[in-house]
């Protein structure tokens, strides 16, 4: 457990089980499997990976929205894996990808974001609560007017600032963003991808920025982990890993992102990955990314590479990775 | 007639909805030519994908083509009765949406949907289109054929439905393919292998590509020109080089400005575009892009804005365009038809 | 370029200021759950027809009998058996002598009493017996059901076999043994002070209320789990988790009021299938006590004298019918107006 870490994960495990096992041997899907990290107070963290890969599951165990299969969850150094989480839902708290899905359709913007304040008897009377409600609106760039509307009325940027605000209101330290932007439009992505960024410097703010878009998060993250089938295969800081990663999935995770760039793109040298991830039931032995691999051979298949320090601050879990680089 | 394939002209559509009328296409015109790729670019409201059902005559009530002209090979597919346009579909132009999962039927086999797109155009016997389904499926880089013939879409995963859904499409060898955000519900590696495989397949099949898509990265490396819409208007066109590198409307440079670039070195704040998309309900008049345009002008909010030419192949639909024009025909005390009339 | 359609000034190219921008951009006007809910239904001429009968049924119910110059257990001497219409010969010597005599629109019973007021009696508490038994079934069974879908697991397993079990007990025995085992209890209490309404109301009466209180809540409870079930794993309900709400807030704020459309139509729905069970025991002599009358009892007392004094049997018939046709189609109204799978 390390001081210097707000919030920390090790060898967390969640596990979900899955209709289809005989009596003795549960079948499961190892959705996380041994993952461990740490993020330091004012830091963004970014997660990426493709679907299956377990990142969103990650985020939610770490807020215990799912009890954890296994491992252990700091916060502020304190071990919360089996505490009662309610205090600690005030300093952490989740910003969800659709906006469509995530606020109660029958709730008033005004009751969406209080009901945060109404459960932790943060307002000590009706106006009170009132004027809490309206100054988290302004910090998202949503005014009174808005307040005494439904959420169906608005569009998808508009709803996803309820949602921020919604997070904001109990002034909270760190925050889960589960793919905040990946169900908004081109456009509105910069807007909210900005104002992520101006609340994080004006409030201290801790993130863990979930996303399957790398350039979103390579943009705003300090740091990056990258997953692939519930394993932790590389982190490393932002740039380091985008001009210098070392793992065979992060470099075709990098190579197949479209850059909007003609002329880069003419010349790119396209790593692409063949076939499609294998199953979360199923997953291969040893070392999961070996179906899809260039470098794999049997060491591969028979153990699972070990998480070590490649260069200062930069992880990797690899068997290869003198050969490749 | 024009040597395009296709050939849309000042193209209105509307949706007559419980709510009132949505002006999902307010005059677009565009054209694609034999074997070329252009990319639609365009958020949510912008009618990039209503342009191409209607292509496909699939906007049927409550849609209803209130203007302009479809052309398609040298023939009216706007004035084609529904017999005339089953013909086409599947045909001469097919169609691969977003998600495969919803697009394929889960009661029938892999097998059976792409021997009945052959079985609707062609006079192939049963036998004779399960073999041409064969082959597709090893054509779109499916392996074991015969094992997957009999599977159902359940069994397979997102990519490899996508590759059936090409499969399907492309079944009859048609001029004309597009694909209405193909690869936005995959996973970035899939989206790879997908995007090499319709540009492998356009060379060997001699197809043009209508790629819509929001994405301005799979645009920049697989089209030959773009068109971007907004509200229902094309806003802007050009070759690829044109729209990334000299782009004209400002709709086009926000885009540009606000999405962060993986190879980029430094962390520059992101430019969005202020305020949200159209209400098709309740559109302006005037420009359209009017609200959220840093350099709207008083005749912005009166007036659509005509298309001004930047080059031979690049023109877009703004008033600033015209800005520097005007401001020259002022001093021309005889205004800008008198000014025009000099210049020529 | 083409030549500019109509004449600019040179105003015209200079910024617009915000304020010319923002009036561009109009909101919607705000529409809630209830006021679209409520447009729908109005639309719907079946549903509103049946709101006016089911409206004039409880003002006929209710209200007239305030005012009617009989009362249900007053009997009139010498007007026994009166045809409707027709006065008895008391009647018709008071008339003579200048007094007012208030028709007997439909006649009277063997006893003297104007049938008219018994059959509004009747419909009043066949209402109140329905109504206030389908709000017992909507409280006790939505919360049961929500306990149970929410909880899940051993929980809902447990609760569920329950109510199947509760579904095969045969309704009717239950009620008589009820109404044979309460019998005496009931009566000691009723002498007690402050329950003298049990002998208004009687045994049998309050039997039924504790056999739809014990017994019919089941379909309710079902139907209710199963929207939780679904509800449940809305994202919003993971959002209130994370914020720290409790199961207790989650449920009543969350789903039981995002059920709410459902909660109404089938309670509506319930009222007819209670009136009608009540009519049905009334009939079977397990109802009320006379003289209260209810519409089942009127109608098993008027079979006998069915080939002599058909209205008798006709008019609480009728009565019973339009009631519930009257409250059926009102609640399918209801269902297709606030469906939100219908909701756009």
């Amino acid at each position: 457990m390390d001081e210097k870490y707000l919030v920390e994960v090790q060898n967390l495990k969640q596990y979900f089980p899955v209709a289809g096992g005989t009596l003795w041997e549960k079948k499961v899907v190892k959705a996380v499997d041994d993952v461990s990290f740490g993020i330091r107070k004012g830091e963004t963290l970014g997660l990426v990976g493709e679907s299956g890969c377990g990142k969103t599951t990650t985020g939610r165990s770490l807020l215990r929205l799912y009890e954890p299969t296994g491992g252990r969850i700091f916060y502020g150094g304190e071990d919360i894996t089996h505490v009662k989480m309610l205090p600690y839902r005030r300093k952490m708290q989740i910003v969800f990808q659709d906006p469509y899905a995530s606020l109660d359709p029958r709730m008033t913007v005004e009751d969406i974001v209080g009901e945060a304040i109404d459960i932790h008897h943060l307002a000590s009377s009706k106006q009170d609560r009132h004027e809490q409600v309206l100054s988290v609106l302004q910090t998202v760039g949503l005014n009174s007017e808005h307040a005494n509307r439904y959420s169906h009325e608005f569009s998808g940027g508009q709803r996803q600032r309820v949602g921020i605000a919604r997070a904001l209101a109990v002034n909270p330290e760190f925050i889960v963003c589960d793919e905040p932007v990946s169900a908004l439009d081109v456009s509105i992505q910069a807007q909210v991808v900005n104002m992520f960024e101006e609340l994080q410097e004006q409030m201290g703010l801790t993130y863990l920025f979930i996303a399957h878009d790398l350039s979103i998060v390579k943009h705003i993250s300090n740091r990056i982990g990258v997953m692939y089938l519930g394993h932790l295969v590389e982190l490393a800081d932002s740039y380091e890993l985008t001009f210098h990663g070392v793992h065979p999935y992060t470099r075709s995770l990098i190579s197949a992102i479209p850059i909007a760039d003609p002329k880069t793109a003419r010349h790119s040298q396209r790593i692409v990955l063949e076939g499609d991830v294998p199953s979360p039931l199923n997953p291969p032995s040893g070392c999961t990314f070996r179906t899809r691999c260039q470098y794999a051979d049997d060491r591969c298949a028979a153990e699972a590479p070990k998480w070590r320090e490649v260069s200062r601050g930069h992880y990797a879990a690899c068997h290869h990775l003198e050969k490749i680089n | 007639m024009s040597g395009y394939l296709v050939d849309i002209k000042n193209e209105r559509l509307s949706f007559f909805t419980p709510a009132g009328e949505v002006k999902s296409l307010n005059d677009v015109s565009l054209h694609v030519k034999e074997k070329e790729v252009l990319g639609i670019v365009g958020e949510s409201g912008s009618g990039k994908s209503v342009t191409a059902y209607s292509l496909m005559g699939l906007t049927a009530y409550p849609g209803r083509l209130i203007g302009g002209t479809l052309e398609f090979d040298g023939k009216r597919i706007d004035q084609m009765t529904e017999k005339e346009m089953r013909k086409i579909r599947g045909n001469e132009i097919s169609i691969i949406f977003q998600d495969p999962m919803t697009s394929l039927n889960p009661v029938y086999t892999i097998g059976n949907q792409i021997a009945e797109a052959v079985l609707l155009h062609t006079d192939k016997t049963r036998a004779q289109a399960a073999e041409r389904a064969k082959e597709l499926l090893t054509l779109v880089g499916i392996n074991e054929p015969e094992k997957r013939l009999k599977q159902y879409p359940h069994e397979l995963s997102g990519g490899m439905r996508q590759r059936v859904m090409i499969a399907i499409a492309l079944a009859c060898e048609p001029k004309l393919l597009i694909a209405d955000e193909p690869t936005t519900a995959l996973d970035v590696t899939i989206q790879a292998q997908i995007l090499e495989l319709m540009m492998d397949l356009k060379e060997k099949l001699g197809m043009a590509i209508i790629m819509i898509t929001h994405d301005l990265g799979v645009v920049a490396n697989m089209c030959d020109r773009i068109a971007v819409m907004y509200a229902g208007k094309v806003v802007e066109s050009g070759t690829t080089d044109d729209i990334f590198y000299r782009p004209g409307h400002e709709y086009t440079k926000g885009l540009l400005r606000s999405i962060p670039k993986l190879n980029e070195k430094e962390h520059n704040r992101l430019i969005p575009i202020e305020g949200s998309p159209v209400d098709m309900l309740n559109p302006p008049a005037g420009c359209p892009f009017a609200p959220r345009c840093k350099s709207c002008m008083k005749i912005c909010l009166r007036e659509m804005p005509e298309y001004t030419d930047l080059s031979d192949t690049h023109y877009s639909a703004c008033w600033l365009h015209q800005k520097a024009e005007f401001a020259a025909a002022r001093k021309h005390p005889a205004g800008i038809d008198a000014q025009k009339a000099g210049q020529e | 370029m083409a030549k500019l359609s109509f004449q600019l000034n040179a105003d015209d190219f200079l910024p617009a200021s915000a304020s010319e921008k923002e009036s561009l951009v109009v909101m919607r006007e705000s529409v809630g759950f209830w006021k679209d809910g409520f447009r729908r239904l109005k639309r719907n001429k079946i549903a509103m027809v049946s709101l006016v009968v089911v409206i004039l049924v409880l003002f006929i119910s209710f209200v007239i009998p305030q005012f009617y110059p009989y009362t249900y257990e007053q009997q009139i001497r010498g007007s026994e058996n009166l045809a409707p219409m027709q006065y008895s010969q008391t009647e018709l010597t008071t008339m003579e002598t200048g007094g007012k005599v208030f028709p007997h629109i439909l006649g009277t019973d063997n006893l003297g009493r104007d049938y008219a007021i018994r059959v509004m009696m009747g419909s009043r508490v066949s209402l109140v017996v329905g109504i206030i038994a389908s709000v017992l079934i909507l409280f006790i069974g939505s919360l049961y059901g929500s306990i149970a879908g929410y909880f899940g697991g051993w929980v809902d397993l447990v609760m569920m076999r329950i109510v199947d079990m509760i579904y095969t007990v045969p309704d009717i025995l239950i009620i008589i043994l009820l109404s044979v085992a309460m019998d005496q209890p009931l009566k000691a209490l009723a002498v007690k002070p402050g329950f003298q309404w049990i002998q208004v109301v009687g045994v049998n009466l309050i039997s039924i209320f504790v056999v739809f209180a014990l017994l019919y809540w089941v379909g309710m409870a079902r139907i209710v789990r199963s929207q939780i079930l679904i509800l449940k794993e809305q994202e919003y309900v993971t959002a209130a988790k994370a914020l720290g709400a409790s199961s207790g807030r989650i449920i009543r704020k969350h789903l039981l009021k995002n059920c709410i459309g459902t909660l109404i139509v089938t309670t509506t729905l319930q009222i007819p299938s209670s009136i009608f069970t009540e009519s049905f025991l009334s009939f079977l002599g397990l109802g009320v006590n006379a003289p209260m009358p209810s519409l089942g009892s009127l109608a098993s007392a008027a079979l006998n004298g069915m080939n002599s004094y058909p209205y008798r049997l006709f008019a609480p018939a009728l009565a019973i019918s339009l009631i519930i046709l009257s409250f059926n189609l009102l609640g399918d109204g209801l269902r297709d107006a606030f469906d939100p799978k219908l909701k756009d």
